[in-house]
Formats: C-alpha cells, structure tokens, sequence
C-alpha cells in the first residue's frame, strides 16, 4: 500500500516509514498539510494518508478539513498520528474527518492496528 | 543459553502442572527466565535459583503465588482478532438477546481474561449494539487465576499503549477517561464486569448458566486430560442455546465431541449439538 506521512519532524517521519516499510508498504512523505495537497494532487495512487496535529503553514485538522472537501479526494482513509491526548482533541479530529486516531508513543503493533481500523472505518462509511 | 539449572525448570514444570496444570514444555527455559526474572527481582532476590528454593521451602506463599501468577498471564488487547466479536455482535447476541427478552438478563463469562480488555469489549459491544438491552441484568464475569490481573480488570485502569491496540478511537472517546498518563474505562462499564479469582484446573464457583462463554488462547497451555475436563465443565455451564468461542488454534475436535463448530460470518463459535441450526444475521439496531 502506497502511504503518505505528513509530519515536520524529519526524526518521526523517518520512524514511522521504516515500521511502514518493513511491513511492505511504500511511503511518501510531506513536511506540512500544503505539501501534503500538492501530493495528493499529483501523486493518485496515495491510498492511506498518516497525518500529525501539529505543523507549520497547514495543520493536520486542517489538512483533514481540507482533503475532505475535494471531492476527488475526499474518500482518502486517515489516521492522526499525534501527540495530542486529549479527548477534546480526538473529538476534533473526528469532526473534521479523521477515520483514526493513535497517539504517540507508539510501537509498529498499535501502528499496524490503528491502519486497519481506519482502512475498516473508511470503508464502511462509502 | 539461560540461567536457569535443569533441575530448577524440572521443579518450575512440576509446580506449574500441580498448581494450575499448565504445561511447560522442555525448551521454554527463555519463558521462564523472562517471566521470573522480575519477581525474583521484586523479592529481593538474587536470582531465579533463590526464587525457586525459596518455593521449594514452602514458606512463602507470596512467591509462589506470584511466580504462578507470571507464569500464567497471557497476552490480551481490546477486540483481540477483531472477527469473533463481529461473529458475537452480528450473528451470536441478536438471537440470544431476542430470546431473553422475557427474561431480560444475559450472562456472558471471559475465561482467563487477564487485565480486562476481553470483557470490557464485550460490554462495549453491547452497549453500542444493542440498547434495549438497557435496564436488563447484564453480567459478564471475567476469570483469571492472578490476583494482579482481577485488581487491574476491577480498576479499568489501561496504559495508552494499551488503548492504542485494537480499540476504536471513537470508542475511548465514548467510554474512557483520562486518569493521569493512563485511561480509565467509565464506572458504567466497570459495573457490568465482574472480576472472579479462577483457577480453571480446580473448583470452579457456583455460576448461573451462560449465554456466551469465552474461553479463548488458554486450553493450549493444559495437557489432553485437563482440556477435556474444563470443556466438559464449561459446556455444561451453557444454556442450550449459547455460544463458546474459543481461540483460533484451538478446537473441542476429540475432547467433546457435544460442541459443533458453527461458522456464522467471519469468524465461529461452539454450539451444543442439540442446540438449534446455525445463527443467521439479524439487522442491527445502532
């Protein structure tokens, strides 16, 4: 599966895509939500996207308010990858549009788990 | 190569299979250094060799029960293989709860459940799926040998690691608070489990007759002879019309032949043979 990262810590993109890759999938990354667009745009084959709160330029609620209202990509599953723990926060992110919602810390076990729920809860949601 | 003597795992081996009749089988050496190590530590130990003489003496029950205790707790998370709670909330509860309707009352047992998470996702499931069992008598009793494990189940207290495997975000929001750095299940679930101390080789309590028993990822670890026993035992703790699951490497093929396995979705469950033909889905509710 062809995933996306978004986060603007280079250390935690880094992370999160050798857990990726070493469970076969291929990553793609972006350091802020408005780059995150530009490869939505042009790169069609992003079938998950991975997104972290907080970020300069565009935010991850943001980006997930924005993928929602383009209605090419409005179906992408995604996952808030964050280290916001407050339930106010994941209430958010629901709203906006986020399918799940795993917090970090975290190890590939919980990461793994978390893509299947959101891939699960995309899906029953079309 | 562990630190273990061959004559102290002889001696763990014969302990474990009186105490609980857990199997451990020659080569688990590693299990054993990994699990005792830190309640040799927590003692005040030097080392595993101390640990073992000092149950060996017979003068402490404390370390007995807590090498039994390390010994016997397994691995659980929230919705576990995820399939036999869509088996239970798809094809198993709706016939069940619509035959208990003028009964109002469900009984439902997690054999083994260690630090909660199997009974509280049944209860999560109910609670999401199926309302008009508000008001009704539910209870769900979940057994464990260890008494660390029924203290955590009674405090539904789970670390984030814990709440990050397997359980719905949308879930947490709905039934969990935050207690510091860890989350606490809500006293309106707390209250539908029942944590029962149960050594599943011995005594088993006087129990009301189940409409769902799980007994899942625990007969693997007793021999032949205690696998028939507890089947038995559990089987006859079903109503006719309930439901056994037990883990996907695990099946009654040869210990009880009265337990047919029935496929109902993506998963299956146990019924008593004389019990009626397959459960077909019901729409849900919510």
């Amino acid at each position: 599966m062809k995933i996306l990262i978004v986060d603007d810590s280079l250390a935690a993109r880094s992370f999160i895509a050798r857990m990726l890759t070493k469970q076969g999938h291929e990553c793609v990354m972006a350091s802020h939500g408005g780059e995150a667009l530009e490869r939505l745009t042009s790169e069609e084959v992003i079938e998950l996207a991975l997104v972290d709160w907080n970020m300069p330029f565009m935010n991850g609620l943001e980006l997930v308010k924005a993928v929602r209202a383009n209605s090419r990509r409005r179906d992408l599953p995604m996952l808030m990858v964050t280290s916001e723990c407050e339930l106010e926060r994941v209430a958010l992110a629901f709203e906006a549009g986020a399918d799940e919602y795993l917090m970090k810390p975290f190890t590939d076990v919980e990461l793994s788990s978390k893509i299947q729920l959101a891939l699960a809860s995309r899906a029953g949601t079309k | 190569m562990t630190s273990i003597s061959e004559q102290d795992f002889g001696f763990l081996r014969t302990f474990l299979r009186e105490q609980s009749s857990i199997q451990l089988e020659p080569g688990k050496e590693y299990l054993a250094e990994c699990r005792l190590t830190p309640v040799a530590r927590a003692l005040g130990l030097k080392d595993i060799a101390e640990l073992v003489a000092l149950i060996r003496r017979g003068t402490s029950v404390d370390a007995r029960r807590r090498s039994l205790e390390a010994m016997t707790t397994n691995e659980t998370s929230f919705f576990r293989d995820v399939h036999p709670f869509e088996t239970l909330r798809d094809h198993v509860l709706p016939e069940i709860v619509r035959a208990r309707a003028g009964e109002r009352a469900l009984n439902i047992w997690c054999a083994a459940s260690s630090s909660g998470q199997e009974p509280y996702t049944i209860a999560m499931v109910i609670r999401e799926h199926f309302p008009q069992v508000a008001g009704w008598r539910v209870r769900i009793i979940g057994t464990d040998i260890s008494t660390e494990m029924l203290r955590r189940t009674r405090e539904g207290r789970y670390s984030q690691l814990e709440i990050n495997r397997g359980l719905p975000a949308r879930l947490l929001l709905k039934y969990f608070e935050r207690q510091g750095l860890e989350w606490q299940i809500k006293k309106e679930l707390r209250d539908m489990v029942d944590a029962q101390e149960v050594n599943l080789a011995k005594r088993w309590p006087s129990w009301p007759i189940f409409d769902v028993i799980f007994l899942r990822n625990v007969l693997i670890y007793f021999d032949v002879a205690t696998k028939r026993e507890i089947l038995g035992r559990a089987r006859k703790l079903m109503r006719l019309d309930g439901a056994l699951f037990l883990g996907g490497a695990e099946t009654p093929m040869g210990l009880d032949d009265s337990l047919k396995r029935t496929q109902a979705g993506p998963s299956w469950c146990y019924r008593l043979a004389a019990a009626s033909p397959a459960p077909q889905p019901l729409p849900r509710t919510a």
